[in-house]
């Protein structure tokens, strides 16, 4: 793994042995294969998102399989998980029609969520969504869901209509705005969604290391070792900041999807 | 030998391209998520939220139901009294008229048979009078004849009764009292 690798070979340097700073950087997020199989490396982010799935379908599992009128504790959390997804983010954004997406959303909400949480696990330390494969991938289905239900709830011309004609603008703007539409809905929006999701995962996990590794490498037995426990507190706060990020982009994420369906729904006008 | 390696893996790699491997591995691990709670856990919990939901709110819509019913019911007992009580009115009116008439139909009968009872008692008296006049006629008669045998001394009676006298007598007394009575009036 090529942080492991990469820390360990330096671990000896330390401010005033004169090396300089190790900066971390693309190295981070590139990892060497755990198996191979016909050419394709299979990856720590790959076991990370696997163990995801497993631990979100293992927690509803738990919590849900047998379900009781009087919730157990378990039963209770997974009931104010799904009750905050499905009300505050689904119905919120898309209104009574968005029962029937509520399951797609859930699932992808607590899947994103646990992905980013990754970050801060001890062991795994990696935000599996820093990956941009992985955001694509639900940027993706967003975008065939979006695509798909405007199409078919609209037909084709209603569904471009819908997409690139916004109502109650003057006659002259709209040579401007249409293209502006088309673009911003078809090609921005999931682009975007991914990218988003990415980025801040990508960010997060960057500023963590960096203090983490400045940390380590301020650490000496001189006045390098006040340097070391400010840059430590600051890796702590900014690991607890993340935590709140890692939240958020999972709400962001699924509230986005949400205002799209809501969107495609939207009544012809 | 390390930073080359670094250096090379830094060229290697752009974030922005995904990794096809990583995008199927990542969608297989969504699909798999969605799948089962879609398919099991989430219907099944949406099932006993909407159980627990009825169990709370079924409640309260019974016991509006309930309510609702004997609120009918008490109407429906308010209209029948009042029907009630209507008919009764009607049924008392109606006594109260049928007994007026029968007081009515009572009262004439009673007129009736009092005038009836009237007449016959004026017809008795008549009768009884007229019989009354007739045997005092006789015993005035006889008292007279008596008184005037003892006068004279000898036995008038059969003489007297034989004459008419008597009778002719007391017709004239009749006669006279019947002209001062039509004179006084």
């Amino acid at each position: 793994m090529g942080a492991d690798v990469q820390l360990a070979s330096e671990a000896s340097c330390h401010l005033f042995s004169g090396c300089g700073f190790p900066a971390p950087g693309l190295g981070e997020f590139e990892f060497k294969p755990i198996f191979s199989v016909g050419g394709v490396d299979f990856t720590k982010p790959m076991l990370l998102s696997i163990i995801c799935a497993l631990l979100v379908v293992g927690f509803f599992w738990a919590a849900f399989a047998k379900p009781k009128l009087l919730p157990g504790k378990l039963q209770l959390v997974g009931e104010i998980g799904y009750d905050f997804v499905k009300r505050s983010i689904v119905l919120e954004t898309i209104g009574k029609k968005g029962e029937k997406y509520v399951p797609m959303l859930v699932s992808m909400f607590f899947f994103v969520w646990i992905m980013n949480i990754m970050s801060i696990i001890p062991f795994a330390q990696f935000p599996v969504m820093s990956r941009i494969a992985f955001p694509v991938g639900l940027a993706a289905i967003v975008w065939v869901t979006y695509m798909g239900l405007t199409f078919k709830k609209h037909g084709f011309v209603g569904g471009m209509k819908n997409l690139c004609w916004p109502s109650g603008i003057p006659g002259w703007v709209m040579v401007i705005l249409v293209p502006i539409e088309f673009f911003s809905n078809i090609f921005v929006r999931p682009f975007t969604l991914a990218v988003r999701a990415f980025a801040n995962m990508f960010a997060g996990h960057l500023l963590i290391v960096v203090f983490s590794v400045a940390s380590w490498y301020l650490l000496s037995p001189s006045i390098g070792a006040l340097y070391g426990s400010v840059s430590f507190v600051v890796a702590v706060g900014l690991t607890a900041f993340e935590l709140l990020v890692q939240f958020l982009q999972a709400y962001i994420f699924v509230m986005l999807a949400s205002s799209y369906i809501a969107g495609a729904l939207e009544e012809a006008h | 030998m390390a930073p080359e390696v670094l250096l090379a893996a830094e060229e290697k790699m752009n974030p922005l391209l995904p990794a096809w491997p990583e995008v199927i591995i990542g969608l297989l691990c969504f699909f798999i998520v969605f799948g089962i709670l879609g398919k099991k856990l989430l219907p099944s919990i949406e099932k006993v939220l909407g159980e627990r939901r009825d169990a709370i709110e079924g409640g309260m819509k019974r016991a509006e139901t309930a309510q609702a019913e004997a609120q009918a019911l008490l109407e429906q007992y308010r209209a029948e009294l009042a029907e009630a009580r209507h008919e009764a009115a009607r049924i008392t009116e109606h006594a109260r008229e049928q007994g007026a008439v029968l007081i009515n139909e009572m009262r004439e009968e009673g007129q009736r048979q009092r005038e009836a009872i009237v007449a016959a008692g004026h017809a008795q008296i008549e009768a009884d009078k007229k019989q009354a006049t007739a045997v005092l006629r006789q015993d005035v008669g006889s008292l007279a004849s008596q008184l005037a045998s003892r006068i004279v001394g000898e036995s008038l009676e059969d003489h007297a009764r034989q004459s008419g006298v008597i009778d002719r007598f007391l017709d004239e007394l009749e006669s006279k009292a019947t002209a001062a009575q039509g004179a006084s009036k």
